[in-house]
């Protein structure tokens, strides 16, 4: 599990036109893009429509309305101390779990998931138990503007943690060893040399953390709740549906969805700009962005270059097999 | 002297220290208590909570979302990923921007869409309301809630296996004459069923957890159109903390299965 693995220089086999059913033909095309427009598309569409129907001037009083902005004041100043104190967490944790070893190390990597796992609305009832009024440590929260930031920080931990992992891994630790060779103490490497090259992954990790943090719903449903100074901009959403203000609503989704698409935006900046610094491996087919969801990229990173060596898994067999039937 | 690579063993002791105290309150401390709560006064009151009638039903239609959207998400998600990598097309990386789209977009923001289109003054309204079908507040609406959340996993999952995987393999049994369904079924498909199944299992978390979308699509009709999720909150709102507590419990135990299901996968996809 040590550093050199992903380090192959090999130019991963180009994505040839390939036959294989329906795919490339009109049929597969077809099917993928209606799909998407039927689930993903059309529903975003009717939503704008819906924002912008009673004319420009509407929306704009809509979003600038004062409870319209101090919700997504709050949520966007909310998202960004959250991904400061899970940035900074988030690199200790992955730290913990790459380059260090402890006793029960497994278990910890498995439970970063749970945020993933966890419906959030359980995680926001379990929250208010631990920190709310009925709290076995006596801290109360619940209810204030700190248990939105712990509910989010809870929900996006695995974000930072996922997407710092696989780039430690990877790391070549010649570079290290070779600065503290010369005198570096501890922070200065850190500093100089570790930190610029997780920048790429910490700064995806974090902007997807954000933009998770910016919608979430279920888990600041319960624990932070609506009293005046806790309503974040789903929230308000949420209640202006049930008040009927279906245009309300969904202007403010529309901003809430900008922001989201800057992020996304952001991301796929950050990304090209990250393979091209780290890894001569990154320049995958067509440019497809790879999200560091969950935290497959460390696991297909490090099973990619177990196939480099020991040529592809073992297809062979099926072949032969089928090569039987046929005769 | 210690080595600044290896760091000193305060330093290590103190980042131990930050890293898993964090994750001890963070993560570690709520899921302890939740099981302590449900389980403090025996079983018999949170068995009473879930095998009650609302409680039953909210478990049997969260499974039935599971079973509708998950396929679907699974076939969509290998078309798609095969799309992506196998064939150049000029709008592949609008698809793929399309694809993560709802990563980024809030859990109601779907649900709201949702909402405006298939509900009244929807631009689909007319359409159903002449065939007599209900989206909105009952099941069809709220298993499209859920495959709108949960597209992008199989795809996302599958997408890096492939490029991985190359096409060596199918050119191969191209070549000695295999038909492309039988490149697909015996070369593609055993190659990458390990990133399948993993995006296959994000996809059954979500799905089985899913709030936002599903509470604003649902209308919220006990023992109608209320998925486990729901009854949790429902049950907190009505003061019935044993009965939103053994709710929870239930959905964090499909949660740690999920967790230990995905923690295999990632051993077997790594060999």
């Amino acid at each position: 599990m040590e550093a050199h693995a992903a380090q192959a220089p090999v130019a991963p086999p180009r994505a040839r036109q390939f036959r294989l059913p329906g795919v490339g033909t009109g049929l597969g095309r077809g099917y993928v893009v209606l799909w998407l427009s039927l689930i993903v598309l059309l529903p975003i569409a009717a939503l704008a429509d819906q924002a912008f129907s009673e004319g420009l001037g509407h929306f704009w009083s809509q979003v600038t309305s004062p409870a319209a902005k101090s919700s997504l004041e709050l949520i966007f100043v909310c998202s960004l101390i959250v991904v400061a104190i899970n940035g900074v967490f988030g690199t200790i944790v992955a730290w913990l779990l790459v380059r260090d070893n402890f006793p029960g190390k497994s278990i910890v990597n498995a439970i970063i998931d749970l945020p993933f796992a966890l419906p959030t609305i359980v995680a926001s009832l379990i929250l208010i138990e631990l920190w709310g009024n009925n709290s076995p440590v006596g801290i109360d929260i619940a209810l204030s503007r700190t248990a939105i930031v712990v509910a989010l920080c809870f929900v996006t931990l695995p974000f930072v943690v996922r997407a710092v992992q696989p780039l430690l891994i990877e790391m070549d630790r010649d570079m290290e060893e070779a600065a503290a060779s010369l005198g570096a103490g501890g922070l200065t490497v850190f500093r100089r040399i570790i930190f610029p090259n997780l920048l790429p992954g910490l700064a995806a990790g974090v902007a997807l953390a954000f933009a998770r943090a910016l919608g979430e719903y279920g888990s600041v449903l319960i624990f932070a709740g609506f009293s005046k100074n806790t309503i974040v901009a789903s929230i308000l959403i949420g209640q202006q549906i049930e008040q009927g203000n279906e245009t309300g609503a969904a202007a403010i989704s529309v901003v809430l969805l900008a922001l989201a698409l800057v992020v996304l935006v952001l991301i796929t900046v950050i990304q090209r700009w990250g393979s091209r610094h780290e890894r001569a491996q990154g320049a995958g087919a067509g440019g497809l962005t790879l999200m560091p969801l969950a935290d497959g990229g460390a696991e297909t990173l490090e099973a990619g270059a177990d196939d480099l060596d020991t040529g592809a898994p073992g297809t062979q067999p099926p072949l032969r097999r089928e090569e039987d039937e046929r005769e | 002297m210690n080595s600044a690579v290896k760091g000193s063993s305060t330093s290590r002791w103190g980042l131990r220290f930050l890293g898993l105290g964090y994750l001890t309150v963070l993560l570690v401390a709520p899921l302890v208590l939740l099981f302590y709560k449900t389980f403090e006064k025996g079983l018999a009151q949170p068995w009473e909570a879930i095998t009650s009638s609302d409680g039953l039903h909210a478990l049997k239609l969260t499974l039935i979302t599971v079973v509708i959207a998950v396929p679907l998400n699974t076939v969509f998600g290998i078309i798609c990923s095969l799309l992506l990598v196998r064939s150049r097309w000029r709008f592949n990386w609008l698809i793929d921007s399309v694809i993560n789209l709802p990563f980024a977009i809030s859990p109601v923001v779907i649900g709201l869409s949702l909402f405006l289109l298939y509900g009244k003054n929807g631009w689909f309204e007319p359409g159903l309301a002449e065939a007599g079908i209900k989206v909105l507040f009952s099941l069809p609406g709220m298993v499209i809630a859920c495959i709108f959340v949960s597209v992008p996993f199989v795809v996302r999952e599958t997408v890096p296996v492939l490029q991985e995987i190359g096409t060596e393999q199918e050119q191969a049994a191209e070549t000695l004459g295999a038909s492309g369904w039988q490149t697909f079924w015996r070369v593609t498909l055993p190659s990458i069923r390990w990133g399948v199944a993993y995006g296959v299992v994000l996809c059954t978390a979500r799905v089985l957890g899913e709030f936002g979308a599903v509470s604003v699509v649902s209308g919220h009709i006990t023992g109608q159109t209320q998925t486990l999720p729901l009854y949790v909150e429902q049950e907190y709102q009505n003061f019935n903390l044993p009965g939103a507590f053994a709710a929870a419990i239930v959905l964090a135990i499909l949660a740690l299965l999920v967790l230990m299901a995905m923690n295999l996968l990632k051993r077997k996809e790594a060999t």
